[in-house]
């Protein structure tokens, strides 16, 4: 240690540098968004609460291929299959538990008709056991209820994909 | 006053009445303490948090100032769970006694011109004598716990409590030294003396620029004396959890957390007393008053805080270091110095009206 480094530690001269920073801190503008009134911008990419999507005519998109199921890692999508009396191939069942799902978005990366879809919607909760488990009418419901929000969100990321 | 007070006096006969107003003048004292106390816990969540680019506590009524009340509430309600393995007795009285002598050590500080529960002789003495009591506090919670975790803390806590008070007590045998005096009011009043009083710039009089060296010593010893960062490693969150504090719970705690506060606002206030001209005005044209001392007290008091938003924790060895073979031989040498300049013919504290007896 030479002898200006002593003199300087004598004197405290990084100690008050430090308080200097913190000091200018102390009267800068304050970086909390504060939740419930504000929230920050989200992307049309984010991956919250799903929503199972109809098409033009209003007939469901989804034909009961199982692939979401297949690749579902949390094994949080239960899917049943059976034959409507059209011939079709459509889902009996279609149920999301949202205690397992880890919103990683493989689903609706799998889904080859666009079917099921990862909404920006991240405000939902279950009190009890069993709340958190979403069944085929109630992802409909969600996707026909956002279905001007989720459209807007996929065709802002259309052109990355 | 007096004409309100005699008949009351009159009521009470003179022995009993004497043991009515010390207790009024006690709680007169200890009620705002603990108010302040509470809400010093308030500032420093809000100042940190400014300091950290953050709110702080805002939601708990208008701009959050029902937090502290929210927090004293909380503790109350909880329960004070007595370890299986703990020493029970020594587990209650531990709490007590780190709280009881830093609000019994308030008796001695005058927070104005006579404003004082007792004006004794030799306050500043009896100030380090109860102030030497808060160690065992810690020591008896650390041990009576029967946690290795708090056992470390108390451990570290004696050691770190009883090494910065030789430091502590050097820079106030100086004090002790040029005003020549154990009593506050007269430490407070030998500083408003001088060159620069007479120039009507007292501020440059007090004791804290003849004596600069002994007074940063004196505060930094003091941040260190009540376990506060970045001296804390009595608690040290991430390294012994808690420290003496981790068994306890509820309101026994809660006086822990008490202890620190009033031990910070005190530490606060005799530097204000002893080095900053306590309840003096810094100019001759504005008057003396108690709302000078609330300001200077103040003024440390944000400094603690300031402190702790700043510094990273010491490492154990280097608080050691510090005191022993930084601080130690620092006040040693300007004891020295300052005996040495007192009998100088360049003394500039020969008008000091103490001293002017002898």
């Amino acid at each position: 240690m030479g002898a200006k480094d002593y003199i300087g530690s004598l004197f405290l001269k990084e100690l008050l540098q430090g308080l200097v920073v913190t000091g200018r801190h102390f009267f800068q503008r304050k970086l909390t968004i504060q939740y419930p009134e504000e929230k920050t911008p989200q992307s049309p990419r984010f991956r919250g609460l799903h929503a199972l999507r109809r098409d033009e005519r209003g007939e469901e998109r989804c034909v009961a291929c199982k692939l979401c199921e297949a690749i579902c890692p949390a094994m949080a999508i239960s899917i049943d299959v059976a034959e409507r009396e059209d011939g079709s191939r459509r889902t009996t069942r279609y149920d999301i538990d949202y205690s397992k799902c880890i919103f990683c978005g493989f689903c609706e990366e799998a889904c080859p008709v666009d079917a099921i879809v990862e909404t920006p919607i991240f405000e939902f909760h279950g009190e009890a056991r069993g709340e958190l488990y979403y069944s085929k009418q109630m992802l409909l419901a969600i996707g026909e209820r956002y279905k001007e929000r989720i459209d807007a969100d996929k065709a802002a990321d259309a052109k990355y994909r | 006053m007096d004409a309100i007070l005699q008949p009351v006096a009159d009521f009470f006969g003179p022995t009993l009445w004497l043991v009515v107003w010390s207790l009024v003048k006690i709680f007169a004292l200890l009620v705002p303490l603990l108010v302040c106390v509470a809400y010093m816990t308030y500032a420093e969540r809000k100042i940190i948090g400014f300091m950290q680019v953050r709110l702080g506590p805002n939601r708990t009524g208008p701009l959050g100032l029902l937090q502290p009340i929210a927090d004293a509430l909380k503790l109350l309600f909880k329960e004070v769970v007595i370890p299986s393995g703990a020493s029970k007795g020594l587990y209650v009285i531990g709490p007590i006694l780190a709280l009881a002598p830093s609000l019994a050590a308030w008796a001695v500080v005058p927070v104005g011109d006579g404003l004082v529960v007792a004006n004794v002789n030799a306050g500043l003495l009896l100030l380090l004598a109860i102030a030497s009591i808060e160690v065992y506090g810690v020591i008896i919670a650390g041990w009576a716990t029967n946690s290795k975790y708090a056992f470390l803390g108390a451990m570290r806590a004696a050691a770190q409590m009883v090494s910065y008070e030789v430091a502590l007590g050097f820079s106030l045998i100086c004090v002790l030294m040029i005003s020549g005096s154990l009593n506050f009011s007269d430490i407070v009043n030998s500083q408003n003396v001088g060159f620069f009083h007479d120039k009507g710039v007292s501020f440059l009089s007090w004791n804290w620029l003849p004596l600069l060296p002994l007074f940063v010593v004196y505060f930094i010893s003091g941040v260190a004396e009540t376990n506060r960062a970045p001296f804390d490693v009595v608690e040290g969150e991430s390294e012994i959890v808690a420290g003496h504090m981790v068994e306890y719970s509820g309101m026994a705690f809660a006086l822990f957390f008490l202890a620190e506060y009033a031990n910070m606002i005190l530490v606060s206030a005799v530097t204000a007393l002893l080095f900053l001209g306590g309840w003096l005005s810094p100019v001759g044209f504005l008057p003396d008053g108690f709302y000078w001392m609330a300001i200077k007290t103040a003024f440390f008091l944000f400094m603690f805080l300031w402190i702790r938003a700043t510094f990273p924790r010491f490492r154990y060895d280097q608080i050691m270091r510090l005191g022993w073979k930084v601080f130690v031989p620092i006040t040693l040498v300007w004891v020295v110095v300052v005996a040495v300049w007192m009998i100088s013919p360049w003394s500039i504290w020969q008008n000091v009206p103490v001293m002017a007896g002898h």
